[in-house]
């Protein structure tokens, strides 16, 4: 699965065998010795941190499935036997909602560093690609399970979510009806969402296994977006970014532990504590945090449908980025203009996140008659869709890049040629 | 390329080691609550004792009741059964116990012959026995045909062991709390 | 050099975090009028934060002789009372089920079962194993005793308000708040400001002297300890309540924290163990 030609030598008779015959152990070594550019800074160690928060995730929800019972009388109470009387089972529920949590923040800034270092630019298109649909799966898995605890937000957000179907135009009703198994979210969708919770797990490990194939074929990007030439740009994956990489998930696991045993709650929203009631929605619907930002796209705009299409085109738009980016430079070190349109991008998506949560008729800002969330929400919209569509497409044509180095040693060592060098020196 | 690998000395490192047996320290005790969840849950634990009420079981009849998901059998014996079991020889039998060894002082002191309370499930494969029945009046298990006597001991057939006695006591002098 | 990079991402990271934080906050409360929302400095919170035993314990009783007329504890079984941790524990009866306070609670409730005899539904004295039962058939029957509101279930509302534990004090106490005019009350409706729009079904529930508080003893560290029996005020009520309904809607609370002390010093040492070695790995190679 590796693009390199390898350089495993089988040393025992028992490996040499294996390796006549399924060539697994040589897989495993070549991806430990995989030549990675040596100038891969800590924003890329996020990788590795999402494959750990993959892991987490699926093992503690393996184990909540043994004990959780998809059935609208019984889910809410089931989780909260898992939370009192399972053996651990305060810290798997934990672990798995807050790593959900987790996951999102580590793969947010995954994206953030492969926009901001070109990392979707040739020849990296299908990379970026499959990394929009792991992207899309985990959204996907992220609702679905979110459903399962049979809480107020569960139920209400279900409802709304599914009622996108709706807006169809002529199909809409059927279709809706269609995902519910019902007239309205009931037990049939319970037990679907969670057949389908499982399952989107095991999607994303497939796709996740096909994004890192692409990336070991072509190589991985760096900081400076110049293409690794000779070996002297290299480093073997093992020990140098084995090491880092670990390094970097343990102090995200640092993190992740103060949100798992002293803010267990804080990420989530204190309406799903109260169980399901089809009588009575919650004072403000609100999604998790991660999905605030398209939840205020969605409600950017006064029509039902015209919201929708926008929101799934924010996503949409992510998939044919490498098309609209067309300038030849990838980072944004040497691209003085984009560099600075990228940070009022990140700006605008937290001003999203924000709009989001708050209630569209209250005033953000308080200048003039007061910016309301509404109004707010509308104006990092066009940002966030001139970006991709207009202002990347035009830089891409008129924007003149800085001087970049001849190659990542030369960026890393500067005058001198080489580490002897150094070391001499 | 001596900087594309580290040097050799360092292998046995000490900062590689304690790091080393730090993960695998750390690893190994997050394994455990990933092991432990599927032991019994509290509400299981709870509900493992329930408490029988002897005086509604009149002579010659049985009561079965559900403790720990097997059903509890509580026969109140009538005095031919209690004759019958004690008579047995000893010699005689495939797991060798005495009537009086599987039962209980009663609140009095004295042993309630009585009352036999057992697991009512065949030490074979776990079926229930079916009272009253088999060559010997006791218990018969219709599922490989092991035969009980009325102490609940296996007389004939292929189960190896008699029924199980479970942990039970006298609360008062008609109740008894088993589990 | 790797400090900085290091330095940027640590504080990268946790702005983002705190940023993902603040949002989920964002959506807070606070009340309506001019009734201030009073935030208490409760023994529970904070990284070290522990129930107070003996407040959780007197809570447990304001709530058997006042709240439990309407309101269920529906996911709580008794023998969670004396569970580790729980204000009722016993060092000498690690299963809760053995425990003295538990099995006289228990007693002291009626449970419906079934009559093994004849099928008929009977009631009982509850053992330590049964759930606190329903106040009501159903909600139907709870909402037409209660003028066709629902009185919710306590034992997660600590958790299932924003603030739980200062809603639910600032709850009771703020029926003495003052009405302003335009708030409109119908029949069967009281003022309280801590409700949306200030309306709530639920009368006045706690007055001075309502419950006779008596000394309890409590186990600290293998010694008996007497907590003498403070007045019952209003407010002294409202806090032991709170105390109980945040323990029964985070039982595991002080486990968790504890687990988490030693998950995180253990973290930071295998961070710092990763680093070196890094540094170590690392040492030749200029980057």
């Amino acid at each position: 699965m590796s693009g390199h030609p390898s350089t495993y030598e089988p040393k025992y008779a028992a490996a040499k065998w294996m390796d006549q015959r399924l060539p697994i152990i040589r897989m495993g070594a070549d991806f430990m010795t995989f030549p990675s550019p040596r100038n891969l800074n800590y924003w890329y160690t996020f990788g590795g941190i999402l494959a750990l928060c993959l892991v987490v995730q699926i093992l503690s929800g393996v184990i909540l499935a043994m004990h959780y019972v998809a059935d609208v009388d019984k889910a809410f109470a089931s989780v909260q036997r898992i939370r009192r009387d399972v053996p651990f089972g305060w810290l798997l529920q934990s672990m798995h909602a807050v790593g959900a949590s987790m996951f999102f923040l580590a793969v947010y800034m995954h994206m953030f560093r492969g926009l901001y270092y070109g990392s979707y630019k040739a020849p990296r298109e299908v990379i970026w690609i499959l990394g929009c649909a792991i992207y899309l799966a985990m959204m996907a898995t992220a609702f679905l399970g979110y459903t399962l605890p049979w809480g107020q937000m569960s139920f209400w957000g279900a409802t709304v979510i599914t009622g996108f179907f709706g807006a169809v135009p002529v199909v809409g009703e059927s279709l809706q009806q269609w995902l519910l198994g019902g007239y309205s979210v009931d037990n049939a969708t319970l037990n679907r969402f969670f057949a389908l919770h499982y399952l989107l797990p095991f999607v994303i490990a497939a796709l996740v296994g096909l994004h890192v194939w692409a990336l070991h074929h072509v190589g991985q990007n760096n900081p400076i977006g110049i293409s690794a030439k000779t070996k002297e740009d290299t480093l073997s994956f093992h020990p140098f970014y084995t090491v880092k990489d670990a390094f970097a998930i343990a102090v995200f696991f640092v993190i992740f532990a103060i949100f798992l045993f002293y803010l267990p709650d804080a990420l989530g929203h204190a309406d799903n504590y109260i169980e399901a009631d089809p009588m009575k929605t919650p004072p403000h619907i609100v999604p998790e945090w991660y999905f605030l930002p398209f939840y205020a796209i969605l409600r950017a705009v006064p029509s039902k449908l015209f919201g929708i299409l926008l929101m799934l085109g924010a996503i949409v738009v992510l998939f044919v980025l490498p098309w609209l980016d067309t300038h030849k430079v990838r980072s944004m070190r040497f691209r003085p203009i984009a560099k600075w349109f990228f940070i009022i991008f990140i700006v605008m998506c937290f001003i999203l996140g924000w709009c989001g949560a708050g209630t569209p008729s209250d005033v953000a800002i308080p200048i003039g008659k007061g910016m309301t969330f509404y109004v707010l929400s509308q104006i990092a919209t066009v940002y966030y869709f001139a970006y991709f569509l207009i202002i990347l497409p035009v830089l891409g044509l008129v924007e003149k890049p800085l001087k970049r180095p001849d190659s990542i040693t030369k960026a890393v060592l500067g005058e001198q040629k080489s580490d002897a060098d150094l070391a001499s020196a | 390329m001596s900087d594309n690998q580290p040097d050799d000395g360092s292998k046995r490192d000490f900062i590689f080691l304690a790091t080393g047996a730090v993960a695998a320290a750390g690893g190994a005790s997050l394994a455990w609550p990933l092991v432990a969840q599927m032991g019994k849950a509290a509400d299981t634990l709870a509900a493992g004792s329930i408490e029988i009420d002897l005086s509604k079981i009149a002579e010659g009849q049985q009561l079965k009741m559900l403790w720990r998901g097997k059903p509890v059998f509580v026969r109140h014996r009538t005095a031919a059964e209690i004759e019958v079991a004690e008579a047995v020889e000893l010699t005689e039998l495939k797991d060798p116990e005495a009537d009086v060894d599987r039962l209980i002082a009663g609140p009095s002191g004295a042993v309630n012959q009585k009352y036999l309370v057992m697991v009512g499930v065949c030490t074979h494969f776990g079926c229930v026995p079916v009272g009253e029945a088999g060559d010997f009046e006791g218990w018969y298990c219709p599922c490989h045909g092991s035969h009980y006597d009325t102490s609940g001991r296996i007389r004939k057939g292929p189960a190896p062991k008699n029924m199980v006695i479970p942990p039970y006591e006298y609360i008062s002098d008609n109740v008894i709390k088993v589990g | 050099m790797a400090f900085m990079k290091l330095k940027t991402l640590i504080i990268g990271s946790v702005v983002a975090a705190a940023s993902v934080a603040g949002l989920a906050f964002a959506a807070g409360g606070g009340g309506t009028g001019d009734y201030h929302m009073e935030h208490k400095d409760w023994s529970f919170n904070g990284a070290f934060g522990k129930y107070d035993r003996a407040a959780a314990q007197r809570g447990y009783q304001v709530y058997r002789e006042v709240c439990s007329s309407c309101h269920q504890l529906k996911f709580l079984a008794f023998r969670h009372l004396g569970d580790k941790g729980a204000p009722f524990y016993l060092e000498d009866f690690p299963n809760p089920n053995d425990n003295p306070y538990v099995k006289n609670f228990a007693a002291d409730w009626n449970v419906e079962d079934i009559d093994s005899d004849n099928g008929d539904t009977i009631e009982r004295p509850g053992i330590p194993a049964d759930y606190f039962p329903p106040i009501f058939p159903n909600d139907a029957a709870a909402r037409a005793s209660n003028g066709g509101a629902l009185p919710p279930e306590l034992s997660v509302i600590a958790k299932a308000r924003t603030n739980g534990p200062d809603y639910i004090y600032n709850l009771m106490l703020a029926y003495s708040a003052h009405k302003p005019d335009d708030v409109e009350l119908t029949p069967g409706l009281y003022y309280n400001p801590v409700m949306d729009g200030g309306k709530i079904a639920m009368a006045a529930p706690l007055s001075d002297g309502l419950v006779e508080y008596e000394a309890i003893e409590v186990e600290d560290h293998g010694k008996i300890k007497t907590i003498p029996a403070p007045e019952a005020t209003v407010e002294q009520m409202s806090s032991d309540l709170v105390q109980f309904l945040a323990w029964s809607a985070d039982p595991k609370m002080e486990q968790r924290k504890s687990t988490g002390l030693m998950t995180i010093i253990y973290l930071l040492i295998l961070s710092l163990l990763l680093f070196l070695s890094y540094k170590r790995v690392w040492r030749n190679v200029k980057h």
